[in-house]
């Protein structure tokens, strides 16, 4: 099932008190609220797509004195800003969503770890963070939220890896399970949503479940804001409902010659001109962190390709071999191949060595180094050799 | 007492004597000196009761933790696919040019060093660079080097 694609106003709608809203959920029980997201579909938008309401549930269930809400700031993915637009707009919603996952699991400290390249956001957010903070204290609800800064590592937005940051370690990928829920920051249980993902939280409370679950399909509810950048007209933000054809964001967006979009960022998934009338935006086709970006037909995909092996050579954290050495080898291979050093059958090779990754590696990261390479291997075959 | 030592044993009183202090403590020393020296590693892992493997291991594994030095200001031009898309090989031409270093290097004034990073969240309005904690977006020759100039000035007045 798909929808037409359709614009919406949720997440920077300008209409909504943050600390009111906090007010109406810190009247109703736990159990209710987490009942509610967890009716509401609502999954992280931070490109994983976990239903929230199940996280929230786990951590909650966790017997432990101590728990952690932390929201995911370090976006990393290329061609995904959304983030920094939400944190900078609406930082009020954010902190209230952190509010609400505290009192429904039991926390009563939260952390937003923020990439270090948004920095300069720091000073403004910090004051209006110091505003939030006072308004919680005088309401007699014992909860607090700080800010924790990256430094630049991308690998930092896996879940784990980001705690090690916090925790003044090298950010390396934990091994799963125990998952976060159970073991997370400081070894407890922890509740770690994307910015978007506590926005969404903050406006199911203010709009109603009902109203939320009317947008978007049935594995798909409600919209995402999307991060629309490379060959288009108008490159920027939009918060659209899910479910739409990808045929039908290219009409809005790109620029009348589109030969590809990168769905999901680096990571995500490549999809040629030919597949844009099947290709669902959403989780029953290609989920994505939001990251839209629309190549035309004057673009070499070999070099897409080379920037992408690139960018994962340089951030694989190292821990793990066959993220390791698989990045550089891929890397290598296709500049061999296109050297004329190693015949075009040798991309075979290489496909294979991508879905050895996708099996064995630690994370995220090296596990979906597969998604670019083979997408793009496979459809623009021609320009990798050539 | 070396300005420096002063700044960490400031901050660990200001983040606490734990480990988990460490990445404030590395990226206040590091907003001041721009890198952090052997010694300041060293005073780090004395002031926070850690082997100095350990806060060199952290130090070493983030981008912006430098342990070598580093100029005054740090330019770092995004070299990522909507970028590079949008020209940034133009502009790493002409900030070379103005400042008579290749990528990685520092000015001879101890005054820039020129790096490239990657995706720095500004897709729409690529290129984009950062100039320590400032970004500057939309990019062309002419405005990156503007940029540039403004932190000369501003480094002579000092």
């Amino acid at each position: 099932m798909n929808k037409d694609m359709k614009k919406v106003d949720i997440i920077f709608s300008s209409d909504c008190s943050a600390i009111d809203v906090l007010d109406k959920a810190l009247a109703k029980s736990q159990d209710d609220i987490i009942l509610e997201i967890i009716d509401s579909g609502l999954k992280g938008r931070g490109g994983a797509g976990f239903p929230t309401g199940l996280k929230w549930k786990f951590t909650k269930n966790e017997d432990s004195p101590v728990k952690y809400v932390i929201c995911n700031a370090d976006e990393g993915e290329p061609g995904t800003f959304k983030d920094r637009e939400i944190l900078d707009r609406v930082p009020e919603k954010i902190f209230a969503g952190m509010a609400i996952a505290g009192y429904a699991i039991g926390a009563k400290e939260g952390y937003i770890y923020l990439r270090g390249e948004y920095n300069f956001l720091l000073p403004s957010l910090q004051k209006k963070l110091d505003v939030f903070n006072g308004q919680m204290k005088d309401r007699g609800f014992d909860y607090t939220i700080y800010f924790k800064s990256g430094s630049g590592a991308y690998i930092c937005g896996e879940e784990s890896a980001l705690f090690e940051s916090m925790e003044g370690k090298r950010g390396e990928p934990r091994n799963k399970p125990p998952y976060p829920t159970v073991a997370g920051y400081n070894s407890k249980p922890t509740c770690i949503n994307n910015v978007e993902t506590l926005v969404y939280v903050t406006m199911i409370q203010k709009m109603g479940v009902d109203s939320f679950k009317s947008l978007g399909t049935h594995d798909s509810r409600g919209s995402k804001v999307f991060s629309v950048s490379g060959d288009c007209t108008n490159p920027g933000i939009y918060e659209l409902e899910l479910g739409m054809k990808l045929n039908q964001f290219v009409d809005e967006f790109g620029d009348g010659d589109a030969k590809a979009i990168q769905v999901g960022g680096a990571s995500g998934h490549c999809v040629p001109r030919k597949d844009f009338n099947d290709t669902i935006i959403g989780f029953e086709g290609i989920p994505t962190g939001g990251s839209m970006m629309i190549f035309n037909s004057s673009r070499s995909m070999y070099n897409v390709l080379h920037n992408y092996l690139d960018f994962f050579v340089e951030e694989s954290c190292g821990q793990c071999t066959p993220c390791r050495v698989g990045c550089q080898q891929l890397l290598k291979g296709i500049e061999a191949v296109k050297k004329g050093e190693k015949k075009p059958a040798y991309l075979d090779e290489l496909k294979k060595l991508a879905l050895t990754m996708k099996v064995s590696a630690k994370c995220g990261l090296g596990q979906s180094v597969a998604n670019p390479f083979i997408s793009i291997v496979d459809n623009f075959k021609e320009e990798i050799i050539y | 007492m070396s300005s420096t030592e002063a700044l960490i044993k400031e901050l660990v009183g200001k983040y606490g004597k734990s480990r988990n202090s460490l990445m404030p403590v590395l990226q206040g020393v590091v907003a001041k000196d721009r890198f952090l020296s052997e010694d300041a590693m060293l005073t780090i892992a004395e002031e926070l009761d850690l082997s100095a493997a350990e806060v060199y291991g952290t130090a070493s594994f983030y981008t912006f933790l430098d342990t070598v030095p580093r100029g005054k200001n740090v330019v770092r031009v995004c070299k990522t696919i909507s970028c590079y898309m949008k020209g940034k090989d133009e502009i790493i031409s002409a900030l070379e040019s103005a400042l008579k270093i290749k990528i990685g290097e520092t000015t001879h004034d101890k005054q820039f060093t020129l790096l490239t990073a990657n995706c720095l969240g500004w897709c729409h309005k690529g290129p984009v660079m950062l100039i320590n904690d400032d970004v500057y977006y939309d990019l062309t020759p002419d405005t990156a080097v503007a940029a540039i100039e403004k932190y000369i000035e501003s480094t002579r007045k000092n």
